[in-house]
């Protein structure tokens, strides 16, 4: 007993001597759950991995904070009268983190990268109306595009399109040399541990005013929580809204809500019966109340939203179909079936990703029963998830989708003939597909607003599938950050004009 | 004892191959390809021509038992191969996580130890009084409450009450600064420890007493020795052959990594390295985790066996 009395006395002792420790005090300590799962930009799809080398490296354009197009490594831009060319005028005096030039050569180097099939990048589809490009001079880069491609551009505002060094390209492997351009260059990377990034000097923009960021992987976020009130880090990123709803009332921690481009849906796949029957479907689509999905599923943390999510485009959800919950409906509709008794529908979903994904199904298991529909739910690994989704093994499933800031960029891989992710969509008819072929070509900005304002209505009243709500993604920092604007992307691009008051 | 350990340094070989196989044949046969896992959903954006590169960047274009073979031939030259997400060899990889996950799993048996023995034989001196029963509680809650639980307790006290977290994802190993590696570890260490801890004193306690009513006991007390020195020399050394045993064991998996302690204390240690590696179907980084944790855990299971000799000279393995 008394060596237990001893050791509760030196932890007693213990923790009084921990003090917080700090590293320098104008460096950014940031803490997320999730590590990066590699370094190279042009293969890279995991949003934790864009999250560090979006502040490494930079695309000729990027957006702002509501999603515009802003210049980066280009200042100008401009298509042809026929669409069918892309020129881009470059940023002048930029220099690589090795100190090399930033030239049109680097451009077209990379370029050539991302659509060599060896380097396989998943974002190569974007570019794939690229025939040829040519550069005039040093700063100005011509795109010669087989069709006109209007959502080409938006496309390049990604980290999946961020210029390398063509030095880099030919004589290094850039998984493993991280040569960018933009306001930080990588120290180290430790992975699940620690990545440390200093400000880069010669950064042709304003600032960094702080001298580097700090990178801390902290899985469970309820433990980044627990440091953000210990302050032992100054900023975190954060997804689940459980965890943030925590800090909502927290006076001394700064909480950001910013909605997400990205949609929770109900995927229905209308190759399966019943649900090949368009009634099955709308039916569906009118017994749920949407708000419902948010108030319990997220504790109210989204907004309701339909097929588009970017500002720009989407349609009042008043205007879609069946928004308003209506059981009488959707009940009439499941009699036209001839399914007035109801069927059973098996939903599958990944496990924990996102993490609400098991209470949306809950949810709408328990607002579906008022049709009689008994929704079965499959909850997978996220691996066999991918899988069986990839491969329209399944006959609904919840789904986290990413968005884009480009309607045609966003939905063209599932509503287009022959689209890569026709079987997971389940469904297609030749005014989706005239739509976004359109889409693609017009120029016209009016034009291409109308085009998928008809795709948003067309769509929801065919009710392939059924869009529910946009969740938020959170930052949340110490009141002695400033200068921080959270962006619609998500991206943390514009860490480099915060400022520490420690 | 030398030619029983060279034997069962032997069987270790069959032993190495057979578990080589299974975690082999096991990663490949989990739903879900290295490309997928790499990509996630973006990986349907694929060309057919962008996969086949892909599949022949990581070898996957061969046949399975191909890839054993070239696996096992690397394996043999002392090349566990590379990380997929890295880059990293798989040795240096795990050599620079095991010396975190070893320095907690001794320190956490070294709590359970200083908590659990002295509390067994209290129990066990004071079978049924009210310490006894006391420190049956104690060892009841101890096993039950889970350790993600009695962690994040840990961790909510620490941050809310006392404004503090000693690892805040910025780990130092025991080298770059002993004291505030001892600051992060005490915690995980008291989290695993305490409950471990349990068994330990429910252990000690049992067998304590089945020692004290044998009969060399009995002689002992008639002799009229002080009692001290009848538990210390004549019943606890007796007792603690189980105890051993079980502390063995109990080591051997705190060396495979204790995931989710790791997990909330934010520790990268070997146990997020092997489900970071799965759930990335990381396959060299998992076979060679696997492989190594096995090895250590017949190697453990080896010394406790020699252990029994010095702690009991009644013990002989030869003749």
């Amino acid at each position: 007993m008394k060596k237990l009395g001893l050791l509760i006395l030196s932890a007693s002792l213990l923790l009084m001597s921990i003090g917080i420790g700090s590293a320098q005090d104008n460096t950014l300590i940031m803490a997320r759950a999730v590590d990066a799962t590699g370094l190279d930009p042009h293969t890279q799809t995991a949003f934790a991995s864009l999250r560090l080398l979006e502040l490494v490296y930079e695309p000729l354009v990027t957006t702002d904070q509501d999603l515009n197009l802003a210049p980066a490594l280009a200042t100008a831009w401009e298509f042809s009268e026929d669409g069918l060319a892309l020129t881009f005028t470059l940023r002048e005096g930029v220099t690589f983190h090795d100190g090399s030039a930033f030239t049109a050569e680097d451009v077209i180097a990379s370029f050539e990268r991302i659509l060599d099939p060896e380097v396989a990048s998943a974002a190569a589809t974007n570019y794939a109306s690229i025939e040829s490009m040519e550069a005039p001079d040093d700063l100005t880069v011509v795109f010669n595009l087989s069709v006109p491609d209007v959502p080409i551009l938006s496309a390049m505002a990604s980290t999946n399109a961020v210029i390398l060094s063509s030095d880099v390209i030919a004589n290094d492997d850039p998984s493993l040399v991280t040569v960018g351009t933009g306001p930080f260059t990588l120290d180290n990377w430790t992975p699940d541990d620690t990545t440390t990034l200093s400000a880069n000097e010669n950064w042709w923009g304003d600032g960094p005013s702080i001298d580097g960021i700090e990178i801390r992987i902290i899985p469970d976020e309820a433990s980044i929580l627990a440091a953000l009130r210990a302050g032992t880090v100054d900023f975190a990123l954060l997804n689940d809204p459980l965890i943030a709803t925590l800090l909502v009332d927290d006076p001394n921690i700064v909480l950001n809500r910013t909605p997400t481009l990205s949609y929770n849906v109900l995927q229905l796949r209308a190759a399966v019966e019943p649900l090949d029957q368009l009634e099955v479907r709308q039916a569906i689509s009118c017994a749920i109340d949407r708000q419902q999905v948010v108030d319990t599923a997220a504790l109210g943390e989204g907004q309701v939203t339909g097929p588009l999510t970017m500002a720009s485009f989407a349609l009042p959800t008043e205007d879609l179909f069946c928004y308003e919950q209506d059981i009488e409906r959707a009940q009439e509709l499941m009699n036209a079936a001839g399914l007035a008794d109801g069927f059973t529908l098996e939903v599958i979903l990944a496990n924990a990703e996102p993490p609400v994904a098991t209470s949306i199904a809950q949810n709408l298991q328990a607002q579906l029963e008022a049709i009689n529909i008994t929704v079965e739910i499959e909850a997978l690994e996220f691996g066999t998830y991918v899988d069986r989704w990839l491969a329209g093994d399944f006959t609904a499933a919840v789904a986290l989708n990413g968005g884009r800031t480009d309607p045609y960029t966003m939905y063209s891989r599932y509503w287009q003939n022959d689209a890569r992710f026709q079987e997971t969509a389940g469904y297609i008819d030749d005014t989706l597909n005239d739509l976004m072929v359109a889409g693609q070509t017009e120029t016209d900005p009016d034009a291409r607003y109308e085009i998928f304002s008809e795709f948003q209505t067309h769509i929801t009243e065919v009710s392939p599938w059924i869009w529910l709500y946009a969740g938020f993604s959170y930052t949340a920092h110490q009141p002695y950050v400033t200068g921080w604007t959270p962006n619609a992307s998500d991206s943390i691009y514009f860490l480099s004009s915060v400022e520490l008051d420690k | 004892m030398t030619r029983y350990l060279t034997q069962r340094l032997i069987s270790l070989i069959p032993m190495m191959i057979g578990v080589s196989i299974l975690v082999f044949a096991a990663i490949r046969l989990v739903p879900g390809d290295l490309i997928t896992a790499q990509l996630g959903t973006e990986a349907g954006m694929l060309s057919e021509e962008q996969r086949q590169s892909l599949e022949a960047f990581y070898g996957l274009d061969k046949s399975p038992i191909e890839q054993y073979f070239i696996w096992m031939q690397d394996v043999l030259t002392g090349n566990l191969g590379l990380s997929v997400r890295q880059g990293q060899p798989v040795l240096e990889l795990i050599l620079s996580r095991f010396p975190i996950t070893l320095e907690l799993a001794i320190l956490s048996v070294i709590i359970a130890v200083l908590i659990g023995i002295p509390l067994g034989i209290l129990a066990a001196i004071y079978s049924n009084s009210f310490v006894d029963v006391l420190s049956r509680i104690i060892a009841m809650i101890g096993l039950s409450v889970p350790n993600f639980l009695l962690g994040t307790l840990i961790i909510y006290v620490l941050s809310v009450y006392f404004r503090i977290l000693p690892n805040s994802g910025n780990y130092v190993s025991l080298m770059e600064d002993p004291l505030q590696n001892f600051q992060q570890i005490i915690f995980p260490a008291i989290t695993l420890g305490t409950s471990f801890s349990a068994s330990v004193m429910r252990m000690t306690r049992s067998s304590m007493l089945e020692v004290l009513n044998e009969d060399y006991i009995r002689t002992a007390r008639s002799k009229g020795l002080i009692e001290f020195f009848i538990i210390r020399r004549h019943a606890l050394k007796n007792a603690l052959i189980p105890v051993v045993t079980l502390i063995g064991i109990e080591f051997g998996y705190l060396l495979g990594g204790t995931f989710i302690v790791e997990q909330i204390f934010a520790i990268p240690g070997i146990g997020r390295l092997t489900v970071n590696a799965i759930t990335q179907r990381d396959y060299a980084l998992v076979q060679g985790v696997t492989l190594f944790i096995a090895i250590n855990f017949v190697l453990i299971n080896l010394l406790v066996d020699a252990l029994y000799t010095a702690i009991d000279p009644r013990v002989r393995y030869d003749g």
